[in-house]
């Protein structure tokens, strides 16, 4: 073995749409592998909230886009001698073979431990692949090219039917459709050749099974196939957006041991070195198959395969790449034996996608070829209704389980069911109640029998439970089976229970709570071992389960864990920053002694990698499950103020239940929480906020809006369809929206509040103890309030705030964690208009920023914050925020493009899917580095302006200006147009679509990608307004061109860009910025 | 939920388990043994190296794709291991009631009742495999709620089960192609025979006990089978004979320890046996390694072989003996199912 002694990994960034937390997860692995090696590891990756950008990691950290520029830069200062490509998604894979292909890794004689770049190549290049799996007589997904109607007939026969055509060189899918049979092949084809002179004939695999193989080679051609997995959704969907379960489960043994032979061949000729994906598609007539595509690189599904077997794919994969054969590396489950062995599942795991596509404006619900969603999780249990009713519920979308949930409105049942949406296991649930069979749900989504007949299984249990209306009338056996088939109490309350439950659902829960209790039915608590119990195991990796008698562990009760709840699927507004925060409260509790204890259910995530803490229990947060955990633990407390909103709503439940919430009492939490209690508590404390009142009727919202003015925010209790918040500018759309969007009755009122315009939105982030701040920082908005401030730029320390305004938030800030007895991590969100100070909102949890200000700052907020809530000494920093020398700058990553037909316009709802801090001398270098960060580029000549309203025209002004000095050439659409050419800034005017006859169109130079750059500004929030500019954003998306939307961020860009030559930007990683 | 009856299983040490009867009802008794493989029931329970031991399957979800009709291709059945279910009795988690597959003929609760083997599932399975793991396998019995049968319970360690499985007469396959393996079959699996009739060989299956010393033939494979070693003193000392003539011999799982025995190694009973499809092994000597499917309760302590021996496989979770090999003469053997190392056929005909 080569000795190396210093590697460089590349991050993936921002969290985005199908690059997402599991690059954390298996970074942090391959950083884990290398230092157990003594070998030094150099990281580059923008994600500031990252585990793997955390202290005590990786060894040197840069905070720098993951681009080939700046990789070179770092390589030459850093002078490493291998570099680690597959652990950092697409993002590094890409960033590396551009690094190969222009000769750097050469030139800085680098070696690239694990799958060699050409490898990689020949997996990405569609044709390269195909003509490499030729060469071994694997099946791959071809078209046949074909010119006439003869040589049509002969290709399908070829394929053999069904067969799909395609018109060559047409778009809109124009003379393309199915052909069952040569009949309606010859009517299709001629109609193609019209379109065409040339026709694409590929095999229809329309219907097929999905499935994966995850599998490892070491150099000695030593090759293991970890875990497969069969998609629950047929071919069409995307894997992303398919329910996945593992091991495969209508597969038959002869099925599985070719698909992994054939999988271990390819992974052989391609010449894999570490990890990879195979997927293929597989008929479900015969044990026909095709390969759709392979991954040479750690992938979502490889995260989800060491999730859902207990086998650390990464880690492995990482100690390949440093030249160990699989036999010399021992398996981390058992401690004893070798990596070289295949796991053995002895229950089964179910994936699911978690969508949040109702934050977006006019995007389209359907589930297909793209992937849509923003997180998933995992369930893991020992039948399939139970992992799928537990999995309904991890989603977190509101539903309790398969059934006994709140009715959905589907208009066409039939049509649901063929076009699949992010709504799908709801309406195959609602076809079942309205009498559909197996066999025609089956028919209309190809689902597999097998899934829907248990899924089946759930429908008539759950009716016999509504047969009931007591407990008395509930018999031990159908409760066990509602319990082994996933029922939670609260599902069968709601059934059996139904009026107590719909007056208060938590007492029906307890009542079937308690009674299960009494009759002995309890879950237990099973281990994930890798050899389903063949060899004794050492991993406390759990998950609980009511197919079981006895529990695979012990209990101590010694009152000496301490319970810490995790943050769930990601979504828009919670992810892997609240990884973060869990991770660094567990590393605290380990520190001071106690045994750290996590629940949690995302397997993307570093928190739910079992050598994190001293017990993962893979599972539920919800309070049944939580309660569960907490009386067979018995743990001195739990902690609730580190993973989100999830465990942050649990506190009052689990206080009431008799739990110790460590921290801020649960009263307190929710006198933060319940708008009305704070509200009138800012009041009693003479704290200022906008001006805010619950409305149940119309004439009332009018008079609220007479006396504050529009605009307003409205936030309806009850949501119909759209957005769940509004900002209305006048008295039409605050109309339109409450009657189509919203419902205002009694019981659903709506909250409407003053919306103050241009003012600065600070966050405030803190520790206290016992109502004392002990450590807090400042930090602000680029942006005006308005956008989001999961969506908005955010700078810390701030650069541009009045030191009378810092002063005046510390003291409110002060006056609310005493009177709130504050002790553990809060966030206070202010708008400030001058020195005026209102607070929009308070949180007693970590915030989004917490890992943001805590790197910048160097002083681990929750570290402390921890300390405080388990009561152990700590000592109060003296730092100041004011000390810095350096800037950080957060900027948020959208994933617009993956999100077909959505306005790329931010709002009052969030819309980011990841972000990125950059550090910097000064704000333009940050703001620079950040920016770049989250895809954008400096623009080379062309930018187009639409610059809103006349206060965005003035702020833009000088930028506009600047851009002119420096040489771009500015295009314009009519108002900003004209307001830049009377300041005398040299502009060409160009056109909207709504005026076709005129020259140039500004849509005309979006796709013949003539701009580099699109600054459009909204005028206002009007529906009217979003629409005039949603053709010209939407283009600059899918023509991938940087987009701005916001005029104090465009300023903020363009001046640093134009400030700051590329050359220029300082390659200085975390510890230098002192 | 369909209506099922009570059932449970006893272990001979005194512990139940609870759970629902399927299958044929009716009590059983054996050995009770568990498999960590995750598929592959219909040929797992028509495995001969079953022969006589309950069944219990780790992985919980069993029945899903059914059972598909015995199709006979060339004399051997294409879907299963052998003409029957050999397994007394099959325990299980959970129960797919309903199955999914193509090539599926019949449920599985349809297919147990007409071999009349019963099921039981509901069952804690890992508690049972845990308690397996740390006691070793021992007996037990499933009974169900209404049942009253008395029943006569037979260790199947202690009756020669290779002489129940084994064929009773001389089959020929390929008869005329090309040079003659006898296949001196303990108990064989019909995918051993599969493989080896695909090959340009005429297989003379032979049973257990059968002097094929006498037959012409130019190379022997011994096959898997049930049970303890220390019944085929017979098939030992034949194969003691055809070795003083240097025809190749290949053993296979149970051949691994008769072909030791004939060398004079000794055989001991392991603790709970290998029963899965992952267990690695490892060439002696190199860095090649293979994931194996096993189904075995004995093995061959490797350190009685005499000198002319080495081992020649070895298990690396274990350390115990995967094969042996002699050092100059064609003689080698393998502890595990030879799928994935089909290359072991080729290598043993070339030497033919």
């Amino acid at each position: 073995m080569e000795k190396i002694s210093k590697v460089l990994l590349l991050g993936s960034g921002a969290l985005k749409i199908g690059e997402a937390g599991e690059f954390d997860y298996s970074g942090s692995q391959a950083i884990k592998a290398m230092k157990d090696e003594g070998i030094e590891t150099i990281l580059i990756n923008p994600n500031i909230a990252t585990v793997q950008t955390s202290e005590g990691v990786a060894d040197k950290i840069y905070y720098l886009p993951v681009t080939p520029y700046f990789v070179e830069q770092v390589i030459k200062k850093e002078q490493p001698q291998g570099i680690l490509l597959a652990f950092g998604g697409q993002t590094a894979l890409n960033c590396g073979v551009e690094l190969y292909r222009t000769g750097i890794l050469e030139k800085y004689n680098l070696k690239v431990l694990g799958t060699p770049v050409q490898a990689i190549m020949d997996t990405e290049d569609r044709e390269l692949f195909n003509r490499k799996l030729d060469e071994i007589d694997v099946k791959t997904i071809k078209s046949h090219a074909v010119e006439n109607l003869e040589d049509a007939v002969a290709a399908a026969k070829e394929l053999g039917y069904p067969v799909i055509i395609r018109a060559a060189y047409a778009l809109g899918g124009l003379g393309s459709g199915f052909c069952n049979n040569e009949e309606e092949l010859v009517k299709l084809a001629e109609k193609s050749f019209t379109f065409s002179p040339q026709v694409l004939v590929e095999k229809s695999l329309k219907g097929w099974k999905e499935i994966e193989f995850e599998v490892v080679r070491d150099k000695y051609d030593n090759c293991i196939t970890v875990c497969n997995m069969e998609n629950f959704d047929p071919l069409g969907i995307h894997t992303g957006e398919s329910i996945v379960v593992a091991p495969c489960q209508t597969l038959t043994n002869s099925e599985l041991h070719k698909l992994r032979e054939i999988a271990i061949r390819i992974v052989r000729h391609i010449g894999i070195v570490g990890e990879c994906n195979v997927q293929y598609a597989f008929d479900t007539e015969s044990e026909d198959y095709r390969v759709i595509e392979i991954n040479a690189r750690l992938s979502r599904s490889s995260a989800l395969a060491s999730k859902a077997t207990g086998y650390p794919l990464a880690f492995v994969a990482a100690k390949i790449g440093l030249g160990y054969g699989l036999f010399e590396l021992k398996n981390s489950a058992t401690g004893t034996t070798p990596a070289f062995m295949e796991p053995s599942c002895d229950y089964i795991v179910c994936k699911m996608p978690r969508w949040d596509l109702s934050k977006f404006q006019g995007v389209s619900r359907e589930i297909g070829s793209s992937m849509k969603s923003v997180g998933e999780i995992m369930s893991i249990g020992r039948t399939f209704e139970e992992v799928i009713q537990k999995g309904i519920r991890m989603i977190g979308q509101g539903a309790h389980g398969f059934v006994a949930n709140k009715e959905i409105v589907v208009n066409d049942i039939d049509k649901a069911l063929r076009q699949p949406t992010d709504n799908r296991i709801f309406v195959i649930s609602k076809a079942f109640n309205a009498g559909y069979t197996v066999d025609q749900i089956h028919e209309l989504t190809k689902i597999d029998k097998w899934f829907l007949d248990k899924l089946y299984n759930i429908i008539i249990t759950g009716k016999e439970l509504m047969a009931l209306n007591s407990t008395d009338e509930l018999s031990y056996d159908l409760l066990k089976i509602a319990k082994r088939q996933g029922f939670s109490d609260f599902q069968i309350a709601r059934l059996v229970l139904k009026e107590l439950t719909a007056q208060d659902s938590d007492k029906g829960l307890l009542e079937i709570r308690k009674y299960r209790k009494s009759l002995g039915i309890l879950p237990v608590v099973k281990q994930i071992d890798t050899l389903a119990g063949e060899y004794p195991a050492k991993i406390n990796y759990l998950y609980l389960s009511y197919s079981g008698d006895k529990h695979d562990i012990e209990f101590a009760d010694d009152k000496k864990s301490i319970i810490v709840l995790g943050s769930g699927a990601y979504r828009i507004g919670s992810s892997v920053e609240f990884d973060w925060c869990s991770v660094n409260a567990l590393t605290t509790i380990q520190k001071c002694g106690w045994r750290g204890v996590m629940i949690n259910y995302n397997p993307e995530t570093v928190s739910t990698d079992y050598d994190m803490c001293d017990r993962l229990y893979f599972d539920e947060l919800t309070f049944e499950r939580v309660l569960d955990i907490h009386d067979l633990e018995n743990p001195h407390g739990m902690v609730v103020s580190v993973g989100g909103q999830i465990p942050n709503n649990l506190a009052l439940k689990l206080d009431a239940n008799g739990i110790n919430i460590l921290g801020t009492q649960a009263k307190f939490i929710d006198n933060a929480e319940d708008r009305h209690k704070f509200s009138s508590m800012l009041d009693r404390l003479e704290i200022d906020q906008p001006k805010w009142k619950e409305l149940s009727t119309m004439s009332d919202v009018y008079e609220f809006v007479d006396k504050v003015g529009f605009p307003v925010l409205v936030r309806p209790s009850y949501v119909l369809s759209g957005a769940a918040m509004n900002v209305c500018s006048n008295k039409v759309e605050l109309e339109q929206f409450l009657n189509l969007a919203a419902n205002v009755s009694k019981k659903h009122p709506v909250v409407v509040t003053e919306f103050l315009q241009n003012a600065k939105e600070i966050e405030f982030d803190a520790v206290a103890d016992k109502g004392n701040v002990i450590a807090y920082a400042i930090s602000e908005h680029i942006e005006f309030a308005g956008v989001h401030s999961g969506d908005a730029t955010i700078q810390f320390p701030p650069q541009k705030l009045y030191v009378e305004t810092a002063r005046r938030i510390k003291k409110i800030s002060r006056k609310i964690a005493e009177a709130l007895q504050i002790t553990g991590p809060f966030n206070i969100q202010f708008l400030a208009k001058e020195n005026d100070i209102k607070v929009i909102e308070c949180n007693l949890r970590a915030s989004r920023s917490f890992p943001f200000v805590s790197k910048v700052l160097k002083i681990n907020l929750i570290e402390l914050a921890t300390k405080a809530m388990i009561g152990e000494p700590y000592e109060v920093p003296h730092k100041s925020a004011f000390d810095l020398d350096y800037v950080g700058i957060k900027a948020s990553q959208f994933s617009f493009a993956r999100l077909l037909k959505a306005d790329p316009v931010l709002g009052v709802d969030m819309a980011s899917t990841g972000e990125v801090g950059c550090l910097g001398d000064d704000t333009n270098e940050a703001i620079l580095k950040s920016m770049l960060s989250v895809g954008y580029r400096v623009p080379q000549k062309n930018i187009l302006l639409s610059t809103g309203d006349a206060k965005n025209k003035a702020d833009l002004l000088a930028a506009a200006k600047m851009l002119a000095d420096k040489g771009y050439s500015l295009f314009a659409t009519g108002g900003s147009w004209k307001y830049l050419v009377e300041n005398n800034i040299p502009a060409t005017r160009v056109y909207w679509p709504t005026e076709p006859s005129m020259e140039p169109q500004a849509m005309d130079m979006l796709t013949n990608k003539q701009i580099d750059m699109v600054v459009n500004i909204p005028k206002n929030l009007t529906q009217e307004e979003l629409e005039n500019g949603y053709k010209v954003r939407r283009a600059a998306v899918d023509f991938n061109i940087p987009l701005i939307t916001n005029a104090r961020l465009a300023s903020a860009f363009i001046n640093a860009f134009c400030n700051v030559p590329l050359e220029s930007i300082q390659i200085k990683s975390w510890d230098e910025y002192k | 939920m369909q209506s099922v009856k009570k059932a449970k299983l006893v272990l001979e040490n005194g512990l139940e388990f609870q759970g629902f009867s399927f299958g044929f009802d009716q009590p059983a008794c054996g050995e009770v043994v568990f498999s960590t493989a995750m598929v592959g029931y219909p040929e797992s329970l028509t495995d001969p190296s079953y022969s006589g031991q309950i069944l219990c399957v780790t992985y919980p979800i069993i029945g899903n794709y059914g059972v598909p009709a015995d199709e006979v291709e060339n004399g051997i059945s294409k879907y299963f291991e052998s003409d029957k279910i050999q397994v007394k009795a099959l325990v299980i988690s959970d129960y797919s009631f309903n199955y999914s597959h193509w090539n599926a003929a019949k449920s599985l609760d349809q297919w147990l009742k007409e071999n009349k083997i019963p099921g039981i599932f509901g069952i804690d399975t890992r508690e049972l495999t845990k308690v397996l793991r740390n006691n070793g396998s021992m007996m037990g019995k499933i009974v169900q709620e209404d049942c009253n049968a008395e029943l006569a319970c037979v260790n199947p360690n202690v009756v020669n089960q290779v002489d129940q499985v084994s064929c009773k007469e001389v089959i020929r396959y390929n008869e005329g192609r090309g040079k003659k393996v006898v296949l001196l079959d303990c108990g064989v699996k019909n995918s051993i025979l599969r493989t080896l009739t695909q090959k340009d060989v005429e297989v003379i299956r032979v049973p257990w006990n059968h002097n094929f010393n006498e037959m012409e033939y130019d190379g022997l494979i011994i096959s898997n089978g049930p049970g303890n070693p220390d019944f085929c003193t017979e098939a030992v000392e034949n194969i003691k004979a055809a070795m003083g003539n240097d025809k190749p011999v290949f053993g296979i799982c149970m051949g691994n320890q008769l072909l030791g025995k004939a060398a004079g190694a000794k055989t001991e009973k392991l603790k709970f046996g290998h029963r899965t499809q992952n267990q690695p092994v490892r060439r002696v000597g190199t860095t090649t390694c293979y994931i194996t499917t096993q189904n075995h309760g004995y093995a061959l302590d490797a350190a009685t072989l005499g000198a002319d021996w080495e081992p020649m496989f070895e298990n690396l979770n274990d350390g115990s003996n995967e094969g042996i090999r002699h050092k100059s003469k064609p003689f080698f053997s393998i502890q595990f199912q030879p799928d994935g190392v089909e290359f072991l056929f080729d290598e043993f005909i070339k030497m033919l």
